[in-house]
C-alpha cells in the first residue's frame, strides 16, 4: 500500500487507545475511532493499532472485514451514500445509483479519478418517509429523483 | 402554563434532514426579532411519527399542526399564529377532507394510534431531563427501587404479559427471572439497538425522542437480576440517537438516577455505549454479544442462553430498544392496565415503520390486535397515486409477503406466524401493482446473503443458491423445476441453521411463491415480467401510429439503437437496446412502448 512514509496517529487518537486499552471489549471502539481520523483503515493503521492494543494483526483484519461499515480503501472527499433499504430500493434507488455512475462514471465502492467523489450502496438510513434517500458528506437529500442528481453533484463540485 | 405558546419542532433524523434544524433556529431568532423571546418557547422533540408531512410543528396550546414548513415561514409562523393568533392556514395539513385540519387529533393519521412507546416522542425535548420527569419520568425506577422485591417486578411484567419487542417474542419476565436466579456477582444488561431491518428506524426514534426511558428501564432490570452494568450496543449509523443517549446518561448521572448510589438507595448501576459496525447478524443476541467483546458477530448455538450465560459469560438480559420503553410505563401503572391492551396472544401495543408505496409513511403505533387493513388504509391513507396494493412484507428480509386476503387479520406474534410472515422488529414494508414480487425476494435474498456471517453452511450455501436461482429466474433462464428447488433449499435452510438470520432467510421466498405463483411462471413459462421491472425480460418498443418522428429519442439513445429519418417512424434494434428506457422518458407522444 501507498503512502507508509511518516505513518502516524494524532496524540489524541493515541492517548484514546491507551485509555480503552486495558477495558475488555474495545477493538471495535478503537477501529471505530481510528476511522473517524483517518478515514479508512489503511494496512498501516491496523498494523499500528495491532501493536498499540497489543493483539496479533489477523484479528484485527478479522474485526475489521467482518464489519460493513470499516472501509478499507480511502473514501473520496465528498462520500455518496446512496440508501438501499428496502423502501428507497422499491421507490428507485437503483435508478439514482445508475444516473451517478452515468454521470461520474463512479460505479459503487469506487473513487472518482480526481479523488472528489466516492460512492457506497449502504443500508438503511433510517429516513424511510423522505425515500428515495441519498446522502452527501453526511448531508440528507430525500425524495430524489434521476433529474436532480447532477444537481445535487454539482452543489459539492 | 408559564408561556403563552410552545412550538414544539420534530427533531427526528428525517426532519432534521429536511432542515429541522434551521427552523428551530429561525423560531427562535423570530421570537427574538418580534419580541416575544419571553412569551414562547421554543423545544425541538424525537419523531411526530409523521414522516411524509415533515419537517413538523406544532404549536401549544392550540394544538396547531403545521407540515412541510421551512424555515424562511418561522417569521409569518410567530406573527401570525403566536402574535395575532391566526392560524397560518397554507401550512396547516389539510390533504384528507376539505376542512382544514387544524388539530392533532383530527387527523386520522393519529386517530387509531395508542401510544406507549412513543409517549413521549414529539412531546418533550429529549435533551432535557426535567421534561421527562415531568411526564412521570423515573417515577418507575423510584418505586422499583424503594417500594417492590425483584420478585414484585418479576410479577409485575409477568402481570403484564410483555413480549420481547426484537422480533420472537419472547416473554420479558422469564428472561429475567432466569437471570435473577443464577448466582453471580457479574450480571450485565444489555440494550438492541443495532436495529438493521432495511426500512426499518422504530429504535432509532425511539432513542432519539426519549432515551431516558431506556436507560430507566435497563437500570430497572438491574435492581431486580442484581446486576451493575449495562451496555447499550447501537448503530454507528445513528448519530443522533448517540448524542442523544450521551447527553441523557450525563444528566441523569447529574441528578444521581444513574451511577453510585442511586436516588440514595445504596444501588450502583451504569450505562456505557458501545458502537455497532454495520452487521445485520448482531441484531441476535448472541453474536451481538460476541461483537460487544470486540469480536467479529458470529452467533454461537443457544443453549446456554444468554441469560444464563451471556456477555464475557456472565447472566446477561438483553432486550430491544422497544421492550424497554415499555418498562417504566408498566411499573407505573401496573400489568393489570398494560395486560388489557392488546389480544389474547400479545399485549400491549407494537410500533411500526410504515413505508414504500403508502400515501402517509410514518411511524405508527397500535395496540395488538389491530388489522393490516386499519394500518395501511385508515392511518396510512392507503396506497400512493391511486395504484393497486399488491402486498405487504412486514419483519424486513426475516418475513413473508402478506396478501390482499389476510388483510383483516389482527395482528399480533401468533397471527402473523399463521398468515406466514411474521411480527419481526416492525418493519411494513407496502408494495403496489408496478413492484416485481420475484425481484423483491431476490432483494431481500440479496440483504441476507450479504449479511450471512458464514459459520454454518445451511445459510452460507443455502441463501447463496436461492440467490442464484432467483437471478436465473429474473434474466429469463429459469426451469419449472427451480421453484421445487427453491423450496427444497428453503426447508432445508429452515431447520438447518444455526441462528434465525438463516433459519429465516428463505421466508420472502418461500411466502412469495406460496402467495404469487403465477407471478413467478410468468417469469419462467411466458419470460415476461407482469410489472416490467426485470429489465432483460421486457422490449421497448415505438407505435408506428404515434411517433411522429421528432427524432428526439434517437438523439438520446446512449447506444445508438434507434434510426430512422426526421417526419418517419423510428425503429429500435432490440439487438443493440441496453434497455435503460431514456426513450420512453424523452417521448412526449407517448410512442415508446414497454412489453
Amino acid at each position: 500500500m501507498s503512502d507508509n512514509n511518516e505513518f502516524t496517529f494524532s496524540p489524541q487518537l493515541v492517548a484514546f487507545i491507551k485509555e480503552w486499552k486495558t477495558k475488555p471489549g474495545n477493538l471495535i471502539m478503537v477501529l471505530h475511532r481510528v476511522q473517524q481520523e483517518q478515514g479508512y483503515i489503511s494496512r498501516e493503521a491496523a498494523d499500528q493499532v495491532a501493536s498499540l492494543l497489543d493483539v496479533p494483526l489477523a484479528t484485527i483484519w478479522g474485526v475489521v472485514s467482518f464489519y460493513h461499515f470499516f472501509k478499507l480503501t480511502k473514501p473520496g472527499e465528498h462520500n455518496i451514500q446512496v440508501c438501499m433499504g428496502t423502501a428507497c430500493y422499491l421507490k428507485g434507488a437503483q435508478a439514482i445509483i445508475d444516473e451517478l455512475d452515468k454521470q461520474l462514471h463512479l460505479p459503487v465502492g469506487a473513487v472518482t479519478e480526481d479523488g472528489i467523489f466516492s460512492l457506497e450502496a449502504v443500508r438503511c438510513v433510517g429516513c424511510c418517509g423522505l425515500a428515495p434517500v441519498m446522502t452527501v458528506g453526511g448531508e440528507v437529500f430525500g425524495k430524489v429523483t434521476k433529474d436532480q442528481v447532477a444537481g445535487i453533484i454539482a452543489k459539492f463540485r | 402554563m408559564a408561556f403563552r405558546n410552545y412550538i414544539l419542532v420534530c427533531g427526528g433524523t428525517a426532519c432534521e434532514s429536511s432542515r429541522a434544524d434551521q427552523i428551530y433556529q429561525n423560531l427562535l431568532e423570530e421570537c427574538k426579532a418580534q419580541g416575544v423571546a419571553d412569551e414562547v418557547q421554543v423545544v425541538k422533540t424525537g419523531c411526530f411519527g409523521f414522516c411524509e408531512q415533515g419537517p413538523i410543528v406544532k404549536i401549544l396550546p392550540e394544538d396547531s399542526f403545521y407540515v412541510k414548513v421551512k424555515p424562511e415561514d418561522a417569521k409569518e409562523l410567530i406573527s401570525e399564529h403566536v402574535i395575532k393568533g391566526r392560524e397560518v392556514t397554507r401550512l396547516l395539513y389539510d390533504k384528507e377532507s376539505s376542512r382544514k385540519h387544524a388539530k392533532v387529533e383530527d387527523i386520522k393519521f393519529y386517530q387509531k394510534q395508542f401510544r406507549i412507546v412513543l409517549r413521549n416522542c414529539g412531546f418533550i425535548d429529549p435533551e432535557n431531563i426535567d421534561e421527562y420527569i415531568a411526564r412521570e419520568g423515573y417515577q418507575a425506577l423510584e418505586k422499583a427501587l424503594f417500594e417492590m422485591t425483584s420478585e414484585d417486578i418479576i410479577e409485575e411484567l409477568k402481570t403484564a404479559g410483555l413480549r420481547g419487542r426484537g422480533g420472537a417474542g419472547f416473554p420479558t419476565w422469564m428472561k429475567w427471572n432466569f437471570s435473577r436466579q443464577v448466582a453471580n456477582d457479574t450480571k450485565y444488561v444489555v440494550c438492541n439497538a443495532d436495529e438493521g431491518d432495511p426500512g426499518a428506524y422504530m429504535d432509532r426514534s425511539t432513542l432519539e425522542g426519549d432515551p431516558h426511558s431506556v436507560l430507566e428501564a435497563m437500570t430497572i432490570c438491574g435492581k431486580t437480576i442484581g446486576a451493575h452494568r449495562g451496555f447499550i450496543y447501537i448503530r454507528a449509523e445513528y448519530p443522533l440517537a448517540i448524542h442523544r443517549l450521551e447527553i441523557a446518561m450525563k444528566q441523569a448521572r447529574e441528578y444521581g438516577l444513574l451511577g453510585e448510589n442511586i436516588l440514595g438507595s445504596g444501588f450502583d448501576f451504569d450505562i456505557e455505549i458501545r458502537l455497532g459496525a454495520g452487521a445485520f447478524v448482531c441484531g441476535e443476541e448472541t453474536a451481538l454479544l460476541q461483537s460487544l467483546e470486540g469480536k467479529r458477530g458470529m452467533p454461537q448455538p443457544r443453549p446456554p442462553f444468554p441469560a444464563v450465560k451471556g456477555l464475557w459469560g456472565k447472566p446477561t438480559v438483553i432486550n430491544n430498544v422497544e421492550t424497554w420503553a415499555n418498562i417504566p410505563v408498566i411499573i407505573t401503572k401496573g400489568g393489570n392496565w398494560f395486560n388489557k391492551i392488546g389480544t389474547a396472544d400479545s399485549k400491549g401495543t407494537k410500533v411500526f415503520a410504515l413505508t414504500g408505496k403508502i400515501r402517509n409513511s410514518g411511524l405508527v403505533e397500535v395496540p395488538m390486535g389491530t388489522t393490516l387493513r386499519e394500518i395501511i388504509y385508515d392511518i396510512g391513507g392507503g396506497i400512493a397515486h391511486d395504484k393497486k396494493f399488491k402486498a405487504v412484507q412486514t419483519g424486513g428480509p426475516s418475513g413473508g409477503v402478506i396478501t390482499d386476503e389476510s388483510l383483516d387479520t389482527p395482528i399480533d406474534f401468533g397471527s402473523l406466524i399463521r398468515i406466514g410472515s411474521m411480527m419481526g422488529s416492525g418493519g411494513m414494508i407496502v408494495m403496489d401493482e408496478d413492484d416485481c414480487i420475484v425481484d423483491v425476494a431476490k432483494f431481500y435474498l440479496n440483504f441476507s446473503v450479504d449479511e450471512s456471517c458464514g459459520k454454518c453452511a445451511p445459510c452460507r450455501i443455502g441463501g447463496r443458491s436461492l440467490c442464484n436461482i432467483l437471478e436465473k429466474i429474473t434474466v429469463g433462464n429459469g426451469t419449472l423445476q427451480d421453484l421445487d428447488t427453491l423450496e427444497s433449499i428453503g426447508e432445508a435452510m429452515k431447520k438447518g441453521s444455526l441462528c434465525a438470520l438463516g433459519q429465516t432467510t428463505p421466508n420472502p421466498v418461500l411466502s412469495s411463491i406460496k402467495h404469487f405463483k403465477e407471478e413467478y411462471l410468468a417469469h419462467i413459462v411466458d419470460k415476461s415480467c407482469p410489472s416490467g421491472t426485470c429489465k432483460k425480460l421486457i422490449t421497448y418498443s415505438i407505435n408506428a401510429e404515434k411517433c411522429i418522428g421528432c427524432t428526439a429519442c434517437a438523439r438520446k439513445c446512449p447506444v445508438a439503437a434507434i434510426s430512422g429519418e426526421r417526419k418517419q417512424v423510428h425503429i429500435i434494434d432490440q439487438s443493440i437496446c441496453i434497455k435503460c428506457g431514456v426513450c420512453m422518458e424523452t417521448c412526449k407522444f407517448g410512442a415508446v412502448e414497454i412489453h
